[in-house]
């Protein structure tokens, strides 16, 4: 992934269910100024992949994904 | 099945419109006559109470502009029974209609352009999803396409009933696959190497197990596996994951009913170009194959070899979008 990349904000939505995981993950974002980043911490795979779609689609930067034991942090730039 | 069974078959459905008579009405004083013809495709459906039907409406893909549901709403009230009742095929049905009060709750409907739908050996409204439009699963035009199939093939004159559907994605919500004619969306992605980041987001994003993170974290794409949903190209943050070719589905010979059939995929990828020759060329080969022979689906038809005859005949529409033999319509065990 080449060099590290410091987060601005950060987001547990571990034990939430969807939609409420992109919601709360977008509300961050728009409270945030454009070019922040903001790692969301997750639990499940289906947030992995709507979290990406609708972050694409909403004009954000997905730029990462780490796994940790038995969760993820997904990185996104604010768009 | 034997001869015999087929003549039963052929009796199953008895609705009025096909009596093909006038009846004499009487509401208030004024004489007037029911002309079943002219009420053309039916629609109105006999109900268990004397006199009484239920009158479908025509709402092609399901969606129903707020100008016509007000005049279905202002029948229902007028001539239904306090309700109105949504079918399993997506249209508004208005029940306890007595037939006495059919011209003047079609002409109510007509005010907003509103239309009875049909019932009997008929090419039937299409259903449809919300498709693409707004549903971010969607990958096809499923409401234009139901539109378009609407107007150009409604309450053609068939064998026996022919039900169409249009689903957005392979989540088949409309059941393409119990369709006598189906269109589904799918999708086929393509990877650029370059773009790829190796995130690993598409690897969780497919929930087929047709994409695997190697060592270095980037796809490796197992085909067979793949569902056409599209969700690797949504989720992928930097468009390493792009359409390569999308476009519908199809499915023939399904219904459901008393002994339903699991329809056979025939074209894949089909673009919306085709459709309505697909559709046009598939009732020419449906009447062909059931001249004088009643009321028998085309999934019946196509079931012991007529497969065969079918693709042969769809040869020219179908193009590179044919599957090569496909297997016939199959089944279904419901006991």
């Amino acid at each position: 992934m080449g060099k590290d990349i410091s987060s601005d904000k950060s987001l547990d939505v571990r034990g939430v269910a969807c939609p409420m995981t992109w919601v709360k993950t977008k509300l961050m974002l728009e409270a945030m100024n454009p070019g922040e980043v903001l790692d969301v911490t997750l639990d499940s795979e289906d947030a992995i992949r709507d979290i990406s779609k609708n972050a694409k689609s909403e004009g954000h930067k997905v730029i990462k994904l780490e796994k940790e034991d038995d969760h993820f942090i997904l990185s996104i730039r604010r768009g | 099945m034997s001869g015999k069974d087929k003549e039963k078959k052929v009796k199953v459905d008895h609705f009025i419109e096909d009596k093909n008579d006038k009846v004499e009405t009487d509401v208030d004083g004024v004489k007037d006559v029911i002309d079943f013809n002219k009420l053309k495709s039916g629609g109105f459906v006999k109900q268990k109470q004397k006199d009484l039907f239920t009158v479908r409406c025509a709402c092609p893909g399901g969606r129903v502009p707020v100008e016509k549901l007000k005049k279905m709403t202002e029948a229902a009230e007028k001539y239904g029974n306090g309700y109105v009742h949504l079918s399993v095929r997506q249209s508004l049905e208005i029940p306890y209609v007595n037939y006495k009060d059919f011209n003047h709750l079609v002409e109510i409907l007509g005010e907003a352009d509103a239309k009875v739908a049909t019932c009997g050996p008929r090419v039937r409204v299409p259903t449809a999803c919300s498709g693409c439009e707004y549903n971010p699963n969607g990958l096809s035009e499923t409401q234009k396409m139901a539109e378009m199939v609407y107007k150009k093939f409604f309450a053609h004159q068939c064998n026996h009933k022919f039900k169409m559907s249009f689903s957005g994605c392979p989540f088949d919500c409309v059941r393409t696959n119990t369709m006598d004619l189906g269109f589904q969306g799918a999708v086929v992605p393509r990877f650029d190497n370059d773009k790829c980041i190796a995130c690993k987001i598409c690897s969780y994003a497919c929930k087929e197990g047709a994409i695997k993170a190697d060592e270095e974290g980037r796809p490796v794409y197992i085909e067979q596996n793949c569902f056409n949903c599209g969700d690797c190209i949504r989720a992928c943050p930097t468009e390493a994951w792009l359409e390569d070719k999308k476009g519908h589905i199809v499915r023939v010979g399904g219904k459901h009913g008393r002994h339903p059939l699991s329809g056979a995929v025939v074209a894949k990828f089909l673009p919306d170009s085709l459709v309505a020759t697909v559709v046009e060329k598939t009732l020419h080969w449906y009447n062909k194959a059931g001249e004088g022979k009643g009321r028998i689906r085309i999934g019946d038809f196509l079931r012991n070899g007529g497969i065969k005859d079918y693709m042969e005949s769809m040869k020219d529409v179908f193009g590179p979008y044919a599957v090569k033999n496909p297997r016939e319509p199959e089944p279904i065990k419901t006991i």
